[in-house]
């Protein structure tokens, strides 16, 4: 039933830093997450684009030394692109993603508390059609466990200094544009 | 005293918090050996509370009868994040919430719903496709990534122009 309990503390902890840097982050109000998508604050993307690039050159460097195994997901282009596109709507409309709604709903948000119940009651009608998902949209378009250096030839180092170089850029603009 | 002082104001630099989450993620992956990931939790309680009351249908639903144990890392760290997010509002000395209206709990709920469906078809939120799979460089968090945020920009743009 449960894991050992070292390990459910050490989840507690990576928990409780994850919740605490999402709340001072801002994303979990959900006006801030709104005006994301209405392209008007762009906090949300800072703070992605921001974990992605710091996040991804640590584990890549960890994994090059042999310290860490990656964990891909395999690309199920079919279902993930289903899923994004009700995904990304009822984003809008909850105003939090999964990870944002916990943290509100921690904070003391009655209405992300409406929100965790809804998205209790989805995992359990979608448990019952795992099996039927998997057959019509998994099987059908499978890459397998890919990362774009496999994908490409181009090297993750390359990747992550022409992501940071864009980001970079495109968020000097923005905040310049935002001081004017 | 600097440190004292970043705790209690009540928001941090969006670069800061990401770069913090970044590091966030070596961490997980270097004591537990697992990305950062939020939505697999919601399966894992609906296990637990079916396995109470029908635990034979547990057992025949394969999706619900693989996650054992039930209570793992993942399952914990969701709850450490609703428990970082308390600290972190009152540290800062945000207090009251708005008492949501019926209209709103209705979309909440629904929108939860779906969220948590589109979750669960595309294996991942934004979480563990968005930031966990897209910092690996993974096709699948990248594909994810940015259908999200076109989708979500059209339906903002349609129907929620006002930010209340």
């Amino acid at each position: 039933m449960f894991d050992p309990l070292p390990r459910l503390l050490l989840g507690l902890l990576t928990g409780f830093l994850f919740g605490f840097f999402l709340q001072k982050g801002r994303v979990s109000d959900r006006r801030v997450i709104v005006s994301q998508f209405l392209l008007r604050d762009f906090t949300v993307m800072k703070i992605m684009m921001t974990a992605i690039l710091v996040g991804g050159a640590g584990v890549y460097a960890m994994h090059a030394a042999g310290w860490v195994q990656l964990s891909v997901k395999p690309a199920h282009l079919l279902s993930i692109f289903i899923g994004s596109l009700i995904f990304g709507p009822a984003m809008v409309f909850l105003g939090y993603c999964p990870g944002t709604a916990v943290a509100a709903a921690g904070e003391g948000k009655p209405d992300a508390w409406w929100g965790l119940l809804g998205m209790t009651l989805g995992a359990a009608l979608y448990s019952e059609f795992d099996t039927a998902c998997t057959r019509a949209l998994r099987a059908p378009v499978d890459l397998g466990l890919v990362t774009l250096p496999q994908l490409t030839g181009v090297p993750a180092a390359v990747w992550f200094a022409a992501l940071a170089l864009f980001t970079l850029l495109f968020f000097r603009w923005l905040d310049r544009r935002a001081e004017s | 005293m600097a440190a004292v002082n970043a705790l209690k104001r009540s928001s941090w630099s969006p670069y800061a918090a990401g770069a913090l989450i970044g590091v966030l993620s070596w961490f997980a992956f270097l004591t537990a050996g697992r990305p950062l990931g939020i939505s697999s939790a919601f399966v894992r309680l609906v296990a637990w509370v079916e396995g109470v009351f029908a635990p034979a249908h547990v057992a025949a639903t394969p999706y619900l009868a693989k996650l054992n144990p039930v209570f793992d890392w993942e399952f914990f760290l969701v709850v450490g994040v609703a428990l970082g997010a308390l600290a972190a509002s009152r540290l800062g000395g945000l207090r009251s919430a708005d008492r949501p209206t019926g209209k709103r709990i209705a979309e909440a709920v629904l929108g939860g719903f779906f969220l948590m469906i589109g979750a669960r078809v595309a294996n991942g939120c934004t979480s563990g496709n968005g930031i966990s799979g897209s910092l690996q460089l993974a096709l699948s968090g990248w594909v994810f990534f940015l259908t999200i945020f076109a989708s979500g920009a059209a339906t903002a743009m349609l129907f929620k122009k006002e930010v209340r």
